[in-house]
């Protein structure tokens, strides 16, 4: 009764939607990444074809997990809390279909045009000026939409898990609006609008903030509403939250500046990126301790909740994750692990750790409430969750491994006062650490194709029972 | 959360509280609140002289006058990228050669002997986006030009691993067949020069004349000029 009440109440049709996109566009990302992971292993997978040549395909990967996966994650996830927080329905359902139609047909056209080499070069933001208006507009019409929902609600206070959504969609337009700045030469080509050591800045400042605002702080909207939620219990702490939110709209945006420690960047603004990107320990942290905290005196629930189980692992990646990063930005660390596989370990303890488990989390979370039955089978959220584990630890260890031998192989010395290597035998070295990591993207991939799997099983289950109609049509007391 | 907590406390707090109830006012804040890094970092970066520090060193930025682009010799300074060259960093871009090998050696003793004198900010001044990368799973390039004959070059695009048996490089044959097209590149010539590469009429004009060349012999060109405009004196601090 109380689902029939929320689904005649809130607009759960474009959820679901991006939900089951979601799982599918996360088969998709993993399935190119593995692809790409193994054409270094054995580069023969390159077979001589353009369209399936590393340098094409890796933008692809990087986009179908950002924008396809991330982006359906986040947008399903947005418009499910924002509705129930507030106690309101969308703002404009036809507003959230052409977000839902428009993201869709944006990750359409970047599957055709990247794999022709029709690109920006610009890591994160390859994607043509067309396509770059395309984004604008459909994800301000997220924004607005949600914005505008929260403006009609019918509770007193915003929920924090708004206040980080929202500060991620406000922080990517304006990131989004600067970086893609360029003059266009017909419809597939395009130059920066900005050269050299200031386009370098832009574009750290956009990569290291898409890591910042849409893989940081929109993840942490979805982790406060769907911890607490699936652990029934209240957030930890409110002011921490507070300072959670402020330290991190503040603090994120300084630290693009270290990934261009010691290049012709001034020293100056390296030096700023990395003082601020160890400060941000302290606020990352805070939030980590304030989701786990949550749990107290309910940790028993790990026994037999599998999607809490999702949840916590997030975040102890992600307090890993932010214990690396600034780590990785002091100068003489960095000056080892820039350049290296470390940083690609980096990248994927966040990932695969944090944004792909607490997404994950969230959506099996969802998926029962949405469709209003049970997911299809528990033991397959098990093998998910240990498979998941096991190919982020698999792909994690590989690279720090490979990333720091790469590095000390590279400034190491013989005897003599020469360089110990050259560098293709510092290639070499890499082979069995990049077969590992293929392989340990390989059985996180496993994890996604049961996820699927699970997934549509479970529509299927809601479909022929007539579920969602039902939910729809029926009776609700007043 | 209550609001008699937030009463007694200080302003901060009544300013948090009034923004949890007004989302207008919390999008504004949180605008004010996430600009302040990119206006510290990323502005001065436009007018201030650290910036490109070695600009005003004599021999860094090519001392054009009204000479021709063919009068310019190797070392006499950085300049925009002839025709030829520029369609050949076209493909660069095309093929994603800077996910997996960086342009900016950094100044450090191993990397000297690796690759050569450490980048300068000038050296990129003309690149629209930038090609520093940031990964290197082959070497930095650089200074690549020079380094190898153009046959090697060719060799080693067909077939990487024809001469490096250790690469994990894809191999390019296509470069061969394809070709590029003159009108293409006086295109990307006029829009280079509205954000402010300094191509001149006669520049653009004689792109036509590399209509018919291969992929192969653009790439080769892009490849073989990379790091050669400046000729570094010892003793002068090019970087503070």
């Amino acid at each position: 009764m109380e689902e029939a009440a929320a689904e005649q109440k809130y607009n759960f049709d474009v959820v679901r939607w991006f939900a089951v996109m979601t799982a599918v566009y996360l088969v998709a990302g993993a399935l190119v990444g593995v692809y790409i992971a193994s054409e270094l292993a054995w580069p023969v997978l390159n077979f001589d074809s353009p369209y399936l040549s590393f340098g094409r395909l890796r933008p692809l990967h990087t986009n179908a997990v950002i924008f396809a996966y991330a982006g359906c994650i986040l947008m399903a996830t947005a418009f499910y809390t924002v509705q129930r927080t507030c106690g309101v329905r969308l703002w404009s359902d036809k507003m959230a279909w052409f977000t839902f139609i428009g993201w869709n047909l944006i990750i359409l056209s970047a599957v055709i045009t990247l794999p022709l080499g029709i690109t920006q070069s610009k890591e994160y933001a390859e994607l043509e000026w067309p396509i770059d208006l395309a984004i604008a507009v459909v994800w301000l019409s997220f924004m607005f939409n949600f914005m505008m929902t929260i403006a009609t609600r019918k509770t007193s206070h915003i929920y924090v898990s708004n206040w980080f959504f929202m500060g991620m969609m406000i922080m990517i337009t304006i990131l989004h609006v600067v970086n893609s700045a360029a003059i266009p030469v017909g419809a597939f080509k395009s130059y920066s609008a900005y050269s050299g050591v200031q386009d370098a800045m832009i574009q750290w400042w956009w990569g290291h903030n898409a890591v910042g605002f849409y893989l940081t702080a929109g993840f942490l909207g979805i982790m406060y509403y769907f911890v607490p939620k699936q652990a029934n219990r209240p957030v930890f702490s409110y002011r921490l939250s507070v300072i959670h939110f402020w330290a991190l709209m503040f603090g994120y945006v300084w630290l693009g500046a270290h990934h261009l420690q010691y290049t012709a960047l001034p020293d100056w603004t390296g030096s700023l990126g990395a003082a601020v990107s160890i400060a941000m320990v302290i606020p990352s942290w805070g939030g980590a301790v304030n989701g786990m905290m949550t749990l107290s005196g309910a940790w028993d629930k790990l026994r037999n909740d599998y999607v809490l189980r999702f949840l916590i692992m997030s975040l102890a990646f992600y307090a890993m994750s932010t214990f690396e990063g600034p780590i990785m930005s002091i100068k003489t660390v960095n000056a080892l692990s820039h350049y290296t596989d470390w940083t690609i370990g980096h990248v994927h303890s966040g990932a695969l750790g944090w944004v792909a488990m607490v997404g994950i989390g969230a959506l099996y979370h969802m998926m029962p409430k949405i469709f209003h039955t049970p997911m299809y089978s528990q033991a397959l959220i098990n093998m998910h969750f240990w498979t998941a584990t096991i190919g982020t630890v698999i792909y994690v260890v590989a690279m720090w491994v490979s990333g720091i031998m790469q590095g000390l192989m590279w400034r190491a010395y013989d005897d003599y006062g020469t360089l110990a290597y050259t560098f293709a035998e510092s290639v070499e070295a890499m082979h069995p650490y990049y077969a590992m990591r293929a392989i340990g993207g390989g059985i996180f991939l496993l994890g996604a194709v049961i996820m699927l799997f699970n997934i549509i099983m479970t529509v299927l289950k809601a479909k022929n029972a007539g579920l969602v109609k039902a939910a729809k049509t029926a009776a609700v007391a007043a | 959360m209550s609001n008699t907590k937030a009463s007694e406390n200080t302003q901060l707090v009544g300013l948090q509280d009034r923004a949890e109830r007004n989302v207008w006012l919390f999008a504004f804040l949180t605008f004010l609140t996430v600009s302040v890094a990119g206006l510290v970092e990323i502005v001065p970066l436009f007018y201030l002289d650290s910036a490109l520090p070695a600009k005003n060193i004599p021999g860094v930025v090519w001392d054009r006058g009204d000479k021709s682009m063919d009068d310019w010799k190797e070392g006499d300074g950085v300049r925009p990228l002839k025709p030829l060259e520029l369609a050949g960093r076209d493909i660069y871009q095309r093929e994603g050669c800077y996910l997996c090998h960086s342009q900016m050696i950094r100044p450090f003793r191993d990397e000297k002997e690796r690759y050569g004198h450490y980048s300068l900010a000038s050296e990129s001044m003309y690149d629209h986006p930038f090609q520093w990368g940031s990964k290197r799973t082959g070497p930095d390039i650089a200074r690549l030009g020079g380094k190898y004959s153009d046959e090697w070059h060719i060799a080693h695009l067909i077939a990487p691993r024809s001469v490096v048996p250790e690469s994990v490089m894809p191999n390019y044959p296509w470069f061969m067949e394809d070709t590029v097209d003159g009108e293409e590149i006086k295109a990307h010539m006029r829009a280079l020069r509205i954000v402010g590469v300094p191509y001149t009429d006669a520049d653009i004009e004689s792109a036509a004349a590399i209509t018919g060349k291969t992929e192969m012999d653009a790439m080769v060109a892009y490849l073989q000029v990379l790091g050669t405009m400046i000729k570094f004196q010892e003793g002068v601090e090019y970087r503070e």
